[in-house]
């Protein structure tokens, strides 16, 4: 197997390409509208319900999609497995675009996001009881983090073939790069070990809002978990595709591993999952709730299936798809439920999500897809040809 | 070559004994009301809903009447960014009562506690005030409020979140605020929180076939400084008042959270173990 990251190359807008262009633009003209009239107008949310899929969606679930680099990293540089290098910088690719849409929803959702530099910039004011802060913080911090991971990638290209200053820049840069990777590695581990609890801490705070089933004092713990089996997942998910669709040799033997970390992380999520409903004397609620009850086993189920799934085949690419899918369909249910589905303000609140709110988060998902494809296309970050290399 | 279980799951275990800390801290102390503190008390059995305090309040925080397209004028079926205090009305088979909404100025809030910079604050009679200036419209008090009393401007391009900051602008004037002035059967009366506690128990006690014995706010959800009383045989969840225990809302949250981040101990040392780690991985080069 080659193992030297390269880029992919081609066209940067093809004809599937400019489709997704096509919805971000759509989304993006929604997103105007909701800048000139106001939230209201555009969205299905309303008092009851302040947040929607644009928080619930976009910036809880998609984080947590965006865990792969995260995941990855846990393995090569705390675990050691080097073996897994070949699918660092593509997680990191995905991680800091993930992370950089859900910082773009955030800027979207907020009412009066002028006031957002203020969070930054006065420490002073800083209310450290809030859950949101931390994550608000934490998640800043790591866009910076996950997108100096990769600048490596952009050094490399960089390097050969542009205009002399920058290719003298990226010279002198490198070395430079190399040192400070490490320290920044670290940040890029404790970041996400840090915010992805805190999501689970921002709704403690619910209380009798949020139904038993999903509120729970373990709420940090088990979205730390989750996020980390659909870390691996996601990993999973985004080879075996993007081996298919540009015919590359599948890394089966790669994801399988990554396939055995997350059976480890998910069947321990399951346990405490359960060890929790029973300890807060609530497993019954969660069997006799209605339609709750029906999200509740739909998440539980996935999860079980792609745990067995995996359990019993690693070997083929096409099973492994498919467990990493139900993981990751499971371990986003999870976070969806706790921030809407199970959340119940009170009487006569009710809330789905509007057309021209959907088409914003569409948008927003095509806006990543179509960076994605441009990213590997034109940075060396999929592997290609000969030796290993580092991130 | 295969996973490393045990190693994994060390790795796995640190990380998840780091954020269980929360878990297992004791509780914060509970928050009691300032020196201070003022508050409101309401009584059921006195209102007649003549909603006198919603007009007053309109023109007291110069909110604008509200005009919907096809209803009724200014007839709101519950608080919203218009409107800081609506009266209700129970009608449940012949026996009905009114009930007063507005913010109840919680002795520990919630939306306190969650607001990520301080644009929601309790100021020294602990009023609960807001401050646009800080405030980023994330919605999280909406979220975080088990009376659902914070609302947003829905359909302004620069919203706010509205809610009672119980006239403090008259406070500080040595008044009061306005739907207690106005009120003609002294339904809502202000004043020192610690004597409206008493008055309100005192009333309980004077004219028990009057009053449900059971006053809301001494100390649920950790305590309101907006009292009620409820006539006998109606309970306050009948007048939609949340069924709380006397927890305090953040008790939990800060908890946990104050357990895992005490004194910033964790992260520093996730980072300093994580960053030995991998020197280690480096020196000893990773397996291939």
């Amino acid at each position: 197997m080659n193992e030297i990251a390269q880029a992919v190359g081609g066209k940067i807008l093809g004809s599937k390409t400019s489709k997704l262009l096509w919805l971000a633009l759509i989304g993006f003209t929604f997103m105007a509208w909701r800048f000139v009239f106001g939230i209201g107008p555009v969205t299905g949310l309303n008092d009851g319900y302040p947040w929607g899929i644009w928080i619930a969606w976009d910036v809880v679930v998609g984080t947590a999609l965006a865990c792969g680099g995260y995941a990855v990293a846990i393995l090569c540089y705390i675990m050691n497995k080097g073996k897994y290098h070949p699918l660092v910088r593509s997680a990191i690719v995905t991680s800091a675009l993930g992370y950089s849409m859900a910082g773009l929803s955030i800027v979207v959702d907020v009412g009066r996001y002028w006031n957002l530099w203020k969070v930054v910039v006065f420490p002073g004011k800083w209310n450290f009881n809030s859950a949101l802060l931390e994550v608000a913080l934490c998640v800043m911090a790591y866009v910076i983090v996950l997108w100096i991971e990769l600048s490596p990638a952009f050094l490399e290209k960089w390097k050969v073939g542009s205009p002399s200053a920058l290719q003298k820049f990226a010279a002198k840069a490198s070395p430079v790069m190399d040192k400070l990777l490490l320290p920044i590695i670290v940040l890029g581990l404790v970041l996400p070990t840090m915010h992805q609890s805190s999501l689970g801490s921002v709704m403690i705070v619910a209380m009798q809002k949020l139904s038993p089933i999903w509120h729970s004092p373990l709420l940090p713990l088990l979205f730390l978990i989750s996020c980390i089996g659909m870390g691996f997942a996601i990993v999973v998910f985004e080879s075996t595709l993007s081996c298919t669709l540009l015919k590359r040799p599948q890394e089966t033997h790669l994801l399988a591993g990554l396939g055995k970390a997350a059976i480890a992380i998910m069947t321990i999520w399951l346990a405490l999952r359960f060890a929790d409903l029973i300890w807060r004397d609530q497993l019954a609620t969660a069997f006799n709730s209605g339609w709750l009850t029906f999200f509740w086993l739909l998440e539980i189920v996935t999860i079980i299936l792609g745990i067995l799934l995996l359990l019993k085949d690693r070997t083929n690419p096409a099973t492994l798809l498919r467990a990493a899918m139900l993981l990751l369909f499971g371990g986003a249910l999870y976070r969806f439920n706790t921030y809407l589905i199970g959340f119940n303000p009170g009487e006569g609140w009710h809330y789905f999500p509007s057309v021209p709110e959907f088409f914003i988060t569409v948008g927003i998902v095509s806006l990543e897809i179509l960076l994605y494809i441009i990213i590997i296309r034109r940075l060396p970050i999929l592997v290609g040809v000969h030796k290993h290399r580092r991130l | 070559m295969t996973l490393d279980r045990r190693s994994f799951l060390k790795t796995i275990g640190t990380t998840a004994a780091l954020t269980a800390v929360g878990t297992t801290a004791s509780a914060r102390e509970q928050v009691k009301a300032p020196a201070d503190a003022v508050g409101m008390l309401y009584d059921s059995t006195l209102c007649v809903g003549c909603r006198a305090c919603m007009s007053a309040c309109r023109t007291a925080n110069g909110l604008e009447p509200l005009k919907e397209e096809g209803g009724i004028y200014d007839a709101p079926i519950d608080t919203n960014s218009h409107t800081k205090t609506i009266i209700k009305l129970l009608d449940d088979n012949g026996s009905n009562a009114w009930i007063k909404n507005q913010c109840m100025h919680c002795v520990d809030p919630a939306c306190v506690s969650v607001c990520m910079i301080g644009a929601l604050k309790k100021d020294t009679h602990g009023i609960v005030t807001y401050d646009k200036d800080r405030c980023v419209g994330c919605r999280y008090c909406q979220v975080a409020c088990p009376f659902n009393v914070p609302k947003f401007e829905w359909d302004s391009a620069t919203p706010l979140i509205v809610k009672c900051e119980m006239c403090n602008h008259l406070v500080a004037d040595g008044k009061q605020p306005a739907c207690c002035d106005i009120c003609p059967r002294k339904a809502v009366i202000f004043g020192d929180y610690n004597e409206l506690l008493a008055e309100a128990n005192r009333r309980i006690e004077s004219e028990p076939d009057r009053y449900n014995p059971e006053l809301f706010g001494d100390a649920e959800g950790g305590g309101t400084q907006v009292l009620y009383l409820a006539p006998k045989n109606i309970s306050h969840q009948d007048l939609g008042l949340p069924d709380l225990d006397d927890r305090s809302i953040p008790e939990l949250s800060e908890t946990i959270q104050h357990g895992i981040y005490k004194g910033f101990v964790a992260p520093v040392a996730l980072y300093a173990a994580l960053g030995a780690v991998m020197i280690r991985n480096r020196r000893q080069g990773g397996e291939r």
